[in-house]
């Protein structure tokens, strides 16, 4: 899994896994783990505290005592406290390295708590296991298995036809999450559905995780991050699920995942308002091509210098969804793309299948390597005719300046860029993605 | 008791070499007198959240070496955060006359479960190859982990071995995080592994060189220094390899913040021969009179020293009489690492503020230099008196919080990240000046006096946030006393 050497990481381990309780309303992660874990994690995403990650987590601390006898003793107490001092609806004990290399039984501590009648969750996120692409998946899955079933009495299984649960973006990794759910919240509802989003402002909490068992399908938009969560809730609760390969960005890529989404349901028996769902894609299209069509001259006039082309370093969703939008919705050719998330082996050929579907006239070679200094040494050697644009992570930054390159940070780590709320999924989002590059174009100009 | 040993890979940690704790409540009349006497007890909590620890400590100390690469030994988690420093390097270049800051090399050697079995010696050998070959940097150095200690990886002996191989000082730093809980053992294993590997020997000693070891803060020392017919040499941040191997050659070592440099200043003086100025760094009147005066002898220009405390003391002083006024009574908090928060406390005090407490992350009772001389804890107490509620507390956000709630300060003063967070969350105004030296020597207290005045006026901020914050801590734990889960030893 952990592979070769990497300069310039663009993920964390494991444990950086706890941004993803950190995203679900009022939780709390429990670290039990070095004192150092939850520093280099929010050091890495920076500004992703939430509720009560960063300062605020608890966490045993391991020192040279607990890496001898075990930590057992001094994580109990801290749980027990934990409740006196901090509100929370959900706590998930999170694992480091040390917890895992002594072999702490978490396990039968998180038991005493559950007969107390405390849910409390545990996962196993030792930094050597795994990264927090990976990990991700692990918490979601530990806490539908350890806290949603609990509720399952009252959360008959596919009880809500037009429901469903929404696998997107992993929250704190892909810096634009709040955003994008939102997106993908507000879409799916004009079709006509309930959607549970389960990570940020839009989801309620621990109540929508209850709820989980309802939900008729599932929808993953991810090119191979989170698949493994729709096919554990294929097994446990027969909920079939609807995969779209990459983050639709603009109007092609938005409405092929609408539509995608509605075939399913379709194919479900789902009693959806067709033509009202049809209607308002319609509209949300014609919206956007008002902008595009108000944006064309500018594109194909503005004489000062826009960029030609694009080198995208990014996970595996950023690069295809932002390469099929930049061709054909803002005519700027992707050139070689990097991959950088560490994809599995298995899902390679897939991904490059679905970038390779950008243009029956295009290559755009691909490359997979997680070790971003190394991708930076292939760039630099790269020459291409025209102005360059580099979307990257704030370690691209100076690479862009060494190449004259405009330069867009899309990705963690971001010291460079703050990201509220901004998404840059569906027809919203590929105006913003405009928005930025040109803006950024346009701020060259002194 | 010898605090420094070149011979050995891994310095002592701190609660072991210098008796460091990071558990006590009291008020800091009573924290001086324990030191003194050796009966320093350090108590533990029944509640703790998220600490930090060495490794970016050291870290920090070896990235923002000019062209040195650093590796992290362990998975890839434990270099997350170093991409900090990275920016670090490139935004405070100009302040050190770095016209063309490059790109940090910070690597990690990624081990996953594969080397937890069969150890990572030898990933670690072929990463430091590749890191050379990219990198072609002057020195490699490579920092320790929690995963690579436990599984026991013998990193001294691959790093000697690469160290033959490539021609290179390849240093290994041993700074796994659960092995201090002060983590400031950190900065002493950094500088552990440059006083034994890199400072050479001195050739000659130069009477215009004086070595500054500190953070990244601005460059206040070239004119400072000018009147002694000196230049400061720079320790580590935007030092080379070169520069940090001649430090032996310097007349005196010099410190902004002794909790950081407090081993490579011994280290320097004990075996290089280059004498450490050891009374506190200048925050405060009395305190910058002793300094100047301190470093005026150990350069043999005390006359120098005289005037320069005479014209300076004429050029700023009047306007702190003004500043005095207006600051005047306002109760202050400061919540910062041991040797700066004891800085901020002489400084507030010396504005005319009154110190209603403090949080500090650890204590030492004394220093490697092993002297009272160095005790700046006792400075501020002599100079400025006594400070109620004066606590060790190493980043506990729940005790900053109650405390906070129940001493309702008029500003939070902090100098690491995270909390001042809690004094805005309260409406309180709150000040980190991430600068080390901006508040140093008179002028520095005018600047900070004038920060301040600026940040207890523009509170509309604080206030509004006050309204509407999120609060995670139970009415509960708000009501306790704030060091209910501080136990003492067990």
């Amino acid at each position: 899994m952990a592979g070769k050497m990497i300069e310039q990481e663009r993920y964390t381990c494991a444990i950086g896994a706890l941004q993803s309780v950190v995203a679900i309303p009022k939780a709390l992660p429990i670290l039990h783990s070095g004192p150092g874990c939850g520093m280099m994690v929010r050091g890495f995403f920076e500004r992703s505290t939430g509720y009560a990650g960063g300062s605020t987590s608890p966490c045993t601390n391991f020192s040279e005592s607990e890496v001898v006898f075990g930590g057992i003793e001094k994580l109990r107490k801290i749980i027990a406290n934990s409740y006196k001092i901090l509100n929370s609806d959900l706590q998930v004990i999170l694992t480091g390295c040390t917890a895992g290399i002594v072999g702490d039984d978490i396990d039968s501590l998180a038991d005493e708590f559950r007969e107390a009648g405390r849910p409390i969750v545990t996962v196993e996120t030792a930094g050597f296991k795994s990264n927090n692409f990976v990990a991700h998946s692990d918490v979601v899955k530990a806490i539908i298995d350890q806290y949603t079933n609990i509720f399952i009495n009252d959360n008959p299984v596919r009880s809500e036809k037009k429901t469903i649960n929404l696998f997107a973006s992993i929250p704190y990794q892909d810096q634009f999450w709040k955003g994008n759910l939102r997106t993908y919240k507000y879409l799916l509802e004009q079709l006509g559905f309930k959607v549970h989003v389960l990570f940020g402002p839009e989801s309620d909490g621990v109540a929508e995780w209850q709820q989980i068992p309802r939900a008729n399908f599932n929808v993953l938009i991810s090119p191979w991050y989170g698949q493994s969560i729709v096919e554990h809730l294929e097994n446990i609760y027969e909920q079939p699920f609807f995969k779209f390969p990459h983050i639709p960005i603009g109007a092609n890529e938005t409405e092929k995942f609408l539509h995608g989404v509605l075939k399913f349901a379709e194919g479900l028996n789902v009693r959806l308002d067709y033509p009202k769902a049809e209607n308002f894609i319609k509209r949300a299209s014609a919206a956007y091509y008002e902008e595009l069509d108000n944006l064309a001259t500018f594109l194909l006039e503005f004489r000062y210098g826009l960029p030609s082309y694009v080198h995208i370093i990014h996970d595996a969703g950023y690069v295809t969804g932002l390469a099929k939008f930049l061709l054909h919705e803002t005519g700027i050719v992707p050139k070689e793309q990097f991959i950088v998330d560490n994809t599995p082996e298995k899902f390679q050929q897939s991904i490059r299948e679905d970038l390779q579907s950008i243009s029956a006239k295009k290559i755009v070679p691909l490359t997979f390597e997680p070790d971003a200094g190394k991708v930076q040494d292939i760039v630099r050697n790269i020459v291409h005719e025209g102005r360059g644009l580099l979307i990257g992570s704030g370690w691209d930054k100076e690479l862009s300046r060494e190449k004259g390159f405009d330069f867009i940070s899309a990705s963690v780590p971001s010291p460079y860029r703050l990201v509220l709320s901004t998404g840059y999924a569906g027809f919203h989002g590929g105006l913003r993605v405009m928005e930025d590059i040109f803006n950024t174009v346009l701020a060259s100009y002194r | 008791m010898k605090k420094i040993n070149l011979n050995m890979p891994e310095v002592e940690v701190r609660e072991n070499r210098l008796g460091s704790i990071t558990g006590f409540q009291g008020n800091a009349e009573e924290l001086v007198k324990c030191s003194g006497s050796g009966k320093l007890c350090d108590q533990k909590r029944s509640f703790s959240q998220c600490l930090d620890c060495s490794i970016s400590k050291a870290a920090c100390m070896v990235t923002l070496i000019q062209d040195a690469a650093v590796i992290c030994h362990g998975p890839v988690g434990c270099a997350s955060c170093l991409h900090e420093f990275a920016f670090t390097y490139r935004v405070n270049a100009p302040l050190r006359n770095v016209a063309r800051p490059t790109q940090r090399r910070i690597f990690s050697t990624n081990i996953g479960e594969e080397e937890t079995v069969y150890g990572g010696g030898d990933k670690l050998a072929e990463s430091i190859r590749s890191v050379y070959k990219r990198t072609q940097a002057k020195a490699i150095f490579v920092l320790s982990t929690c995963a690579a200690a436990i599984i026991g990886d013998d990193i001294e002996s691959v790093t000697d071995e690469a160290e033959k191989e490539l021609g290179i000082p390849i240093i290994a730093i041993f700074c796994e995080g659960f092995r201090s809980k002060v983590w400031t053992s950190g900065f002493d294993a950094g500088y552990h592994g440059i006083a034994r590997k890199l400072i050479k020997p001195a050739e000659v000693h130069r009477k215009d060189i004086i070595n500054v070891i500190n953070f990244w803060g601005s460059d206040v020392f070239t004119q400072w220094f000018a009147a002694f017919g000196a230049k400061p040499n720079y320790i580590t941040p935007y030092s080379t390899i070169d520069s940090l191997s001649h430090s032996s050659e310097a007349a005196v070592t010099i410190q902004a913040c002794p909790t950081l440099g407090s081993y490579l200043g011994a280290a320097l003086e004990q075996e290089f021969g280059v004498p450490e100025l050891k009374t506190p760094p200048p925050y405060g009147v009395a305190q910058t009179d002793r300094w100047f005066r301190e470093l005026g002898r150990i350069l043999g220009k005390e006359e120098i020293a005289e005037q320069l405390i005479v014209q300076k003391k004429a050029e700023y002083l009047p306007q702190l009489e003004k500043i005095r006024e207006k600051l005047k009574g306002k109760l202050a908090y400061v919540t910062a690492g041991a040797a700066h928060g004891h800085a901020l406390l002489s400084v507030l005090r010396e504005l005319g503020l009154r110190a209603v407490g403090a949080a500090i992350f650890h204590h030492d009772p004394v220093y490697d230099s092993n002297t009272d001389e160095a005790d700046a804890l006792a400075q501020t107490v002599r100079d400025y008196g006594n400070i109620p509620n004066y606590n060790v507390c190493d980043k506990q956000e729940f005790e900053l919080v109650n405390m906070l709630h129940h001493l309702k300060p008029d500003v939070l003063l902090a100098r690491h990240g995270g909390m001042t967070l809690w004094g805005a969350k309260f409406g309180i105004p709150s000040l980190l000046i991430g600068d080390e030296h901006f508040s140093m020597g008179y002028e520095g207290l005018i600047r900070y006096g004038n920060r301040l005045i600026e940040v207890i006026e523009n509170d509309e901020f604080v206030k509004n946030l006050e309204k509407h914050t999120i609060n995670p801590y139970t009415s509960w734990w708000l009501e306790q006393k704030p060091y209910t889960f501080l136990k003492g030893e067990g």
